[in-house]
This record gives structure tokens, C-alpha cells and sequence, in this order.
């Protein structure tokens, strides 16, 4: 449930869910986008749900604060919305080449390399949202022993598909871009697609992620 | 094979092809993008007989020099801009808010903004250009829009689908005004900084950073003191939203932002001080003072009224 609606600027209402990150506040989050974007409210033009947030922007020329508080206060949630969640299983090389950050994060969670991994793959992931950079996914939960905080200072480079983690959260970055998360690993597969307009991103808001580890040979062969 | 078409002789420092921008897709995270300043943006479409959502080129600091090719069209560039037109063995000055018919051979040569950042160029027709998302505007960030999401390189042609029959010169006497104060909305995180940081905020001056784009505006001086935490879990950002990162320097957000951040929102810009504050150069002295919702939407509506009235005299 909303617990507060309030104006961000004079072009976006802001949603507050409270301040807790888990599953069953987002997923809360991820239905109140979905109905809202099926109901094309004139003049609501963005809808940016995050782990327990929901921001409305739209357009001063055509609506205002009051009239799309009202719309969202009226709004009815139904509890049966299909979330359409998929089930993905990302190939990830965390062969040395890749994984930049691996000697930092085995200093910091006081485990080996070997045990990184084993907590990290084949588990499930459930993806909060999508966003910062086009399509990057941010996946959760780490398990306790496994979040590690940003670097201090942010890499200028971070290369397309590293696999990276902060805190109690893994991402993947869509192409090349300045980033501070922690890199453990790199996937051949494109999780931005900006030519398929209808669906660019492969991951998308309450989808499972599960990373499966492949060798450095599968990666170099993956796109061939 | 278009038989009418520009030539980047010199591309200039940040060139692109820039509309009304794209919407719905912040929640895969892709920003609005679009013209920096959408009213000089619309005034250049009108002064061409163009329609008011048609690309336009726009350019930062130094501009492109263009060589044209093909049957008479119109031109012109909007903004606080000095350019020539180069005609056989003529060159002339151009002036802003007119517009100017050029031939082929005849060159544009777009030399600076003065004392502002955005300026535009538009032609009355329509370039040949890809659209993503319903818009051709660049973002070279992602690598979206048309032209690959790449900035303009030299040596490049541009091709025009189709020349605007009506070739009217039209021109406005529009004065680009500047303003001293920026209006902002308290943001949802005022709180997290200390009194003396909020009082810092509003009654200060800051001066426009040297490392600030599309994406967004630094700005330098004293620094905000939070209280409460220097993260917050990333949430949503729109363009106008201040956010005071660790070191206590306000950034804020333009077209291209990213669409997630973790920073506390002192402030966000009323959307009134938009187009006037993407032109502020680095080295500008920014002094933010704060307005509420109610006068905000007011500021707006008269600024909208205004853009219109100017609009439908060209």
C-alpha cells in the first residue's frame, strides 16, 4: 500500500511504500505500476517504480498534481494482477579476465574465491527494478555474508555485461559506463536490445534471475 | 540517392539531432532526452514553417559548419548564437530569430553560444533520420536515436527527405533572458541536511561547474552538510531534481539523466526556470530560491501561455 503520496517538483508525484527493501513491498510497487500504466492516464508520461518508491512524472501543459493524486488515490489495485514474471537463467564467466573485483571482495566478506561463487550461482534473484543506465537489472538478495559496500572510487569504465554487487544487491551493466559496484563476473548475453523497441530489456521487474557459471571457452563461443 | 543534403565540414563540440524527446520508458531506464530548451527549440521549428515536433540540430559552445547541397531552403538558429552565411564569395553575419534562404554550395558557419550553452538550427524540412522510441533526439549515453545515439562527426552528410514548399522568411524579435535566481520545490529528502546546510542552499551562490552536459549540471561552492545519511535506497529521478552526493556538491539533473539515483533530493527545479537554467555556462553564478507547488504550477501555466502567444505571432 501507498503510505504517502507528496509532489516531487511540480511535474511528478512521489509514492512512498515506506522505507523497508523486500520482495512483498516491491512487488506491491511493481502492481500499482502496472495497473497505472494499462489505465493511460492523460498526461502521466513516466512511471519509475524502485525497491519500495513509485514516481509519476507527467505533463504540467496537460495535467497537475491534484488531478493525478486523485486518479492514484481511486485507483483500484486488483490483488489478482498477473505479474507475468519470467524465469531466466544468465550465463555468467567469472574467469579472471572478468572478475576485476574478486581479490577486494574476498578481503572484505573474509571468504575464499571458491566460496564466493558457491553463495553467488544458482540461486535465485528477484529483479526490484530496472534502471540508472537502460535496462540495468537490480537483483536481490545476497545472502547476509555476501554484501560488500560501492568502491570508494567509482571505476570511469565499467565494461558491457560485468556482473557486479553492492550491499544486498547484484546488477548486470547494460553496455559500457562509469560504475562503483563490486565485479565478479561478465555475461555474453546482451540484456539491453535498443533495435527491439517492444521489449528492449531481457530482465524486467519481479522476473527470477538464476547466474549459471561458464568457462572462459563457453564465453568466447557463446555469440558464434 | 537524396539530392539534397549537408556536409559536416566541422562538427563542433556536442552536435546532435534533438527533438521533442521520449516518454513511458523510465522504468527500463531511458531518459526523456528531447531539446535542452524547449522553447528555443519550438521557435525554430515555427521561424521554417516546420512542425513544432520536427529534429532540429542543436549544438553546445562551439557549432557545426555546414555545407549545403541541393534546391532553395529555408534556415534558422534560435538562441543567443553567433554564426555567418556563406554565399559564392560573400560572408555575412547571421542574426538569431530570422529566418535566411540558402542555395546550393551556400555554407553555415556556427561559430559560438554567447554566454549560453544551447543553441539550434533548423531546417525547413525533413532530415532523413532513424527514430527509436517515437524520436530521433541523440542520447550518446546509451547510444539511442538516430545517427547510432552518436554525436555529429566531421565528414558526414545529412540527408533531407523532403523540402518545405513554403518558403516564407519569418522572424520574432525574441530576447533571451537571463534570470538570477533559480526557483525550486523543496525535495523529498530537505530534511537530511543540517540548518545551516538548508540555509547554505537558499541563500548562497554556486557557481556552474565545468563538468556538466546533458545529463546533468555540477555546481561548486560552499558545501551542504547532511545529517542523516549521504545514501538513500535508489529511487526514481526526474530532470530538476537537485541531489547532494557525499562531498556536499548540489547536482542537477538535465534531459539525459540517469533514471535511478541514490543521493538525497534537497530541491528540484520548477519547470518554469528549465529552459533558463540548461543555459547557464560554467562559470554562472546560480543562487536557488524557493517557491511552492501552487506558485510553481501558476509560474508555468504563464510561461506556457507566453511560449504559445510568441509562437502563433512568427
Amino acid at each position: 500500500m501507498i503510505k504517502n503520496i507528496s509532489n516531487l517538483g511540480d511535474a511528478a508525484l512521489y509514492c512512498d511504500f515506506g522505507n523497508e527493501v523486500n520482495k512483498s513491498i516491491n512487488s506491491e510497487v511493481i502492481k500499482y505500476f502496472k495497473t497505472i500504466k494499462e489505465k493511460k492516464f492523460e498526461g502521466i508520461n513516466n512511471l519509475t517504480p524502485s525497491y519500495n518508491k513509485l514516481i509519476i512524472s507527467y505533463d504540467l501543459k496537460k495535467t497537475n498534481f491534484k488531478e493525478v493524486k486523485k486518479f492514484i488515490e481511486n485507483i483500484n489495485i486488483e490483488d489478482s494482477k498477473k505479474t507475468n514474471s519470467k524465469k531466466l537463467e544468465i550465463p555468467v564467466c567469472c574467469h579472471e579476465n572478468f572478475s576485476m573485483d574478486i581479490k577486494r571482495l574476498e578481503k572484505i566478506l573474509k571468504l575464499s574465491r571458491e566460496k564466493i561463487l558457491e553463495n553467488f550461482l544458482n540461486k535465485e534473484y528477484f529483479c526490484y527494478m530496472t534502471g540508472f543506465i537502460a535496462g540495468m537489472p537490480f537483483l536481490g538478495d545476497l545472502d547476509e555474508n555476501m554484501r560488500a559496500q560501492r568502491l570508494e572510487t567509482p571505476r570511469v569504465k565499467v565494461p558491457k555485461g560485468s556482473v557486479a554487487l553492492t550491499e544486498q544487491f547484484a546488477n548486470i551493466y547494460t553496455f559500457e559506463s562509469p560504475g562503483g559496484w563490486n565485479i565478479l563476473g561478465n555475461t555474453p548475453l546482451d540484456i539491453f536490445d535498443s533495435s527491439k523497441e517492444d521489449k528492449p530489456n531481457l530482465i524486467n521487474p519481479g522476473d527470477i534471475v538464476i547466474f549459471k557459471e561458464i568457462s572462459l571457452d563457453q564465453y568466447k563461443n557463446y555469440n558464434e | 540517392m537524396s539530392s539534397n543534403y549537408l556536409d559536416i565540414i566541422r562538427p563542433g563540440i556536442n552536435t546532435t539531432f534533438q527533438d521533442k524527446g521520449r516518454d513511458h520508458l523510465y522504468h527500463i531506464g531511458i531518459p526523456f532526452s528531447g531539446a535542452m530548451d524547449n522553447r528555443n527549440y519550438l521557435i525554430a521549428n515555427k521561424l521554417v514553417n516546420n512542425n513544432l515536433d520536427s529534429a532540429v540540430i542543436e549544438f553546445a559552445y562551439q557549432g557545426p559548419h555546414i555545407k549545403y547541397s541541393g534546391e532553395k531552403i529555408n534556415f534558422a538558429v534560435t538562441g543567443d548564437v553567433i554564426f555567418s552565411i556563406k554565399k559564392k564569395d560573400t560572408e555575412i553575419k547571421g542574426k538569431c530569430y530570422i529566418s535566411y534562404q540558402i542555395e546550393n554550395g551556400d555554407e553555415i558557419n556556427i561559430i559560438s553560444t554567447n554566454k549560453s550553452v544551447y543553441g539550434y538550427l533548423a531546417l525547413g524540412g525533413e532530415l532523413d533520420l532513424k527514430f527509436q522510441w517515437n524520436s530521433c533526439s541523440i542520447n550518446t549515453k546509451a547510444n539511442i536515436g538516430s545517427n547510432d545515439g552518436k554525436k555529429l562527426d566531421i565528414g558526414q552528410r545529412i540527408n533531407l527527405k523532403k523540402i518545405n514548399s513554403n518558403k516564407d522568411i519569418k522572424k520574432t524579435n525574441y530576447i533571451n533572458t537571463k534570470i538570477e535566481n533559480i526557483r525550486v520545490i523543496k525535495g523529498t529528502n530537505f530534511d537530511y541536511f543540517s540548518e545551516e546546510g538548508k540555509k547554505i542552499f537558499y541563500e548562497k551562490e554556486f557557481i556552474v561547474s565545468k563538468l556538466s552536459d546533458r545529463m546533468g549540471m555540477r555546481l561548486e561552492g560552499p558545501k551542504i552538510e547532511n545529517i542523516v545519511n549521504t545514501n538513500i535506497k535508489s529511487e526514481g529521478l526526474i530532470k530538476g531534481v537537485i541531489q547532494v552526493p557525499a562531498d556536499g556538491n548540489p547536482i542537477i539533473m538535465l534531459s539525459d539523466h540517469g533514471t535511478i539515483g541514490g543521493y538525497p533530493k534537497i530541491g528540484v527545479v520548477a519547470s518554469v526556470d528549465y529552459d533558463r537554467l540548461v543555459q547557464m555556462s560554467p562559470g554562472s553564478k546560480i543562487k536557488f530560491k524557493e517557491i511552492n507547488l501552487s506558485d510553481a504550477e501558476t509560474l508555468f501555466k504563464l510561461y506556457e501561455m507566453e511560449t504559445q502567444n510568441l509562437l502563433s505571432q512568427i
